[in-house]
């Protein structure tokens, strides 16, 4: 069984046509990059697979399990995580909290266990927050957990980020554009960073960027889509000597020229 | 053992308090105004649930109150007194003592439910047109009730004060007052513990980024049911304990404007800050009892002092913030949480 498979996905915003015909297996262990040109629907791939979309045609296998009708959280918590192209962490919690917030799905506790603080939230809580420490200690967080996210800079932000996806404990993490907005030596960091995760973490990573650094230095298989379609698939060598892609990305010869 | 600091505290200010009703240190009039300051600590920290912590503008709080005020009026005329509405008591009237908070409970669990016409239309919703529907829901039940002529519609309801009677026959003691303490202690108890969860940070999250938060496994929907469910209830006991007090409730008395003092108590304490509320709560209670002589002038002077307020501190008097992050000391008494690592 694969980890992830699309099948034949089309989506539609009202008239327009965001993504046509869309393929992908993942069979687990990969580090599969999506590029493409602004607005080819790359980011609208990430939105369909980790449930905040429903597909207009087509579907989305997670371990088998079809994910149509199920909500974000659920497909979560069936070991999928993500980030954001813009940071999106909660930023009136401290980044301990985000951490331990984002385990949301498997509290183990409910309402009543919060009000009458039992012994299962007190277990629950010190698990929990015993991985959130874990996580920031080997991302090299801890001395910013009592800390704002907003306050900190923006490399670090994108760090949080990526810790608070692995607390989900995900078999799955996409990551969305993690070198935007980066300077070369944190592009430099992330690269290592997102390498090591998966030797760590021992998962599967499947990427969106947009800086080609980023993405023939990491990414073993690479997809380029094109106002929504796939106009080329393989390693980072071939993809880089297509004639399709360097159109989509410089144009036609006759146009530049002109 | 230092957990319970906070817990024997107020229950020292309770026994005092009751104490003191009853050696006549405070007469009527004091007592009325602490039983008022309790319900509205109530009212303005369950609703501060709603438009501190998660960020939602609900502006239909007293509906929610008439619900509980008069669900519980009638459980209790009906069960224990001989009305002309419902006829002789169904109940022993002495049984009341007992059965007058299960009534509460019975009023908040019915304003609970009543929140859901919030909640459910909350998951698709959000912000200003939420606060449309929250309004919308306030009319609804204030003309409802106004509608239902077996009690009393617009000309109101009461009763209660023969309830209230029969409790002090069995025992002599101020027992509005008392339950009115317990409950308020109750609420805050209740909201401080869930706020402090990592599961009542769901709703902390939501009001931060909602989309992020269904992304990154928080069942928002749960947390939206829980968080008006549990504000609403709470506004219910607050009515039903406010009944008890008049003796005599009428659907005009939980309007929008009912709905609007609450929001201030919110605004004027700060935002997502319990102890805020609860300090406006009784500041201003106070300062309406102060401000009495000035008759209606007095709604141009509180309106006045909210504009200065939110020009010159707009986060309001606590804004995010709890006590314990005013003054640190406190915390040795009154949050011996886990430690901060």
């Amino acid at each position: 069984m694969s980890l992830l498979e699309i099948r034949e996905v089309t989506h539609y915003f009202g008239g327009l046509r965001a993504l046509y015909n869309l393929n992908l297996t993942l069979e687990g262990g990969e580090l599969l990059g999506l590029i493409g040109p602004n607005g080819a629907g790359k980011t609208t791939v990430f939105n369909l697979v980790s449930g905040f979309y429903t597909a207009t045609e087509g579907e989305i296998l997670f371990l088998g399990e079809d994910l149509t009708g199920l909500r974000p959280h659920q497909v979560t918590a069936r070991g999928m995580a993500r980030t954001f192209q813009n940071i999106r962490l909660w930023n009136s919690l401290t980044v301990l909290e985000n951490l331990c917030l984002s385990q949301h799905y498997q509290l183990g506790y409910g309402l009543l266990g919060a009000v009458l603080r039992t012994r299962s939230y007190h277990e629950n809580e010190r698990r929990i927050r015993k991985t959130a420490q874990q996580l920031l200690e080997i991302l090299g967080l801890s001395h910013y957990a009592d800390e704002l996210p907003k306050n900190l800079p923006y490399g670090m932000q994108r760090r949080v980020e990526i810790g608070r996806a692995l607390s989900l404990h995900p078999k799955l993490l996409l990551l969305d554009e993690p070198a935007a907005g980066m300077n070369p030596s944190e592009v430099d960091q992330l690269i290592d960073l997102v390498r090591w995760i998966r030797d760590e973490f021992n998962l599967t990573i499947w990427l969106i960027e947009h800086q080609m650094r980023v993405v023939m230095n990491l990414c073993e298989i690479i997809k380029v889509l094109d106002f929504g379609e796939t106009i080329a698939e393989g390693s980072p060598a071939e993809v880089q000597q297509n004639s399709r892609v360097v159109q989509a990305y410089l144009g036609d010869e006759e146009v530049a020229y002109a | 053992m230092r957990r319970m600091i906070p817990f024997l505290l107020y229950l020292l200010v309770c026994i005092a308090t009751v104490a003191g009703a009853q050696a006549g240190v405070f007469n009527a009039y004091v007592q009325l105004i602490i039983m008022y300051v309790g319900i509205n600590i109530i009212l303005s920290t369950s609703l501060n649930l709603i438009n501190g912590y998660m960020g939602e503008f609900s502006v239909g709080h007293a509906g929610f109150m008439a619900v509980g005020a008069y669900i519980t009026s009638i459980l209790n005329v009906w069960l224990f007194t001989d009305s002309s509405v419902f006829g002789p008591s169904l109940l022993d009237p002495s049984s009341a003592l007992y059965l007058f908070p299960v009534t509460l409970l019975a009023g908040g669990f019915g304003a609970a439910l009543v929140g859901l016409l919030v909640a459910i239309p909350s998951f698709r919703t959000r912000g200003d047109y939420l606060a449309i529907i929250t309004l919308a829901v306030n009319y609804i039940v204030k003309s409802s009730i106004e509608n239902i002529q077996v009690i009393g519609g617009a000309r109101g309801f009461m009763g209660m004060r023969n309830v209230v009677n029969s409790m002090k026959e069995v025992v002599d003691v101020p027992w509005v007052l008392i339950w009115i303490l317990v409950f308020t202690g109750f609420t805050v108890w209740v909201l401080h513990r869930l706020v402090t969860s990592t599961y009542g940070k769901g709703i902390v999250a939501i009001r931060d980024d909602e989309i992020a938060s269904e992304i990154m496994s928080v069942d928002t929907r749960h947390m939206k049911v829980v968080a008006f469910m549990l504000s609403s209830g709470l506004a219910g006991v607050a009515g039903g304990l406010f009944a008890h007090v008049l003796g005599y409730i009428n659907p005009g008395t939980f309007t929008i404007m009912k709905s609007t003092e609450i929001l201030v108590m919110v605004y004027l304490g700060g935002m997502g800050s319990l102890s805020g509320s609860v300090l406006s709560a009784i500041g201003f209670t106070v300062i309406l009892e102060l401000f009495r002589p000035l008759q209606m002038a007095k709604w141009v002077v509180i309106p006045l002092l909210l504009i200065l307020l939110m020009l010159f501190r707009p986060e309001g008097i606590m804004g995010h913030r709890e006590l314990t992050d005013v003054f640190p000391w406190l915390r040795r008494f009154l949050a011996p949480q886990e430690r901060r690592s």
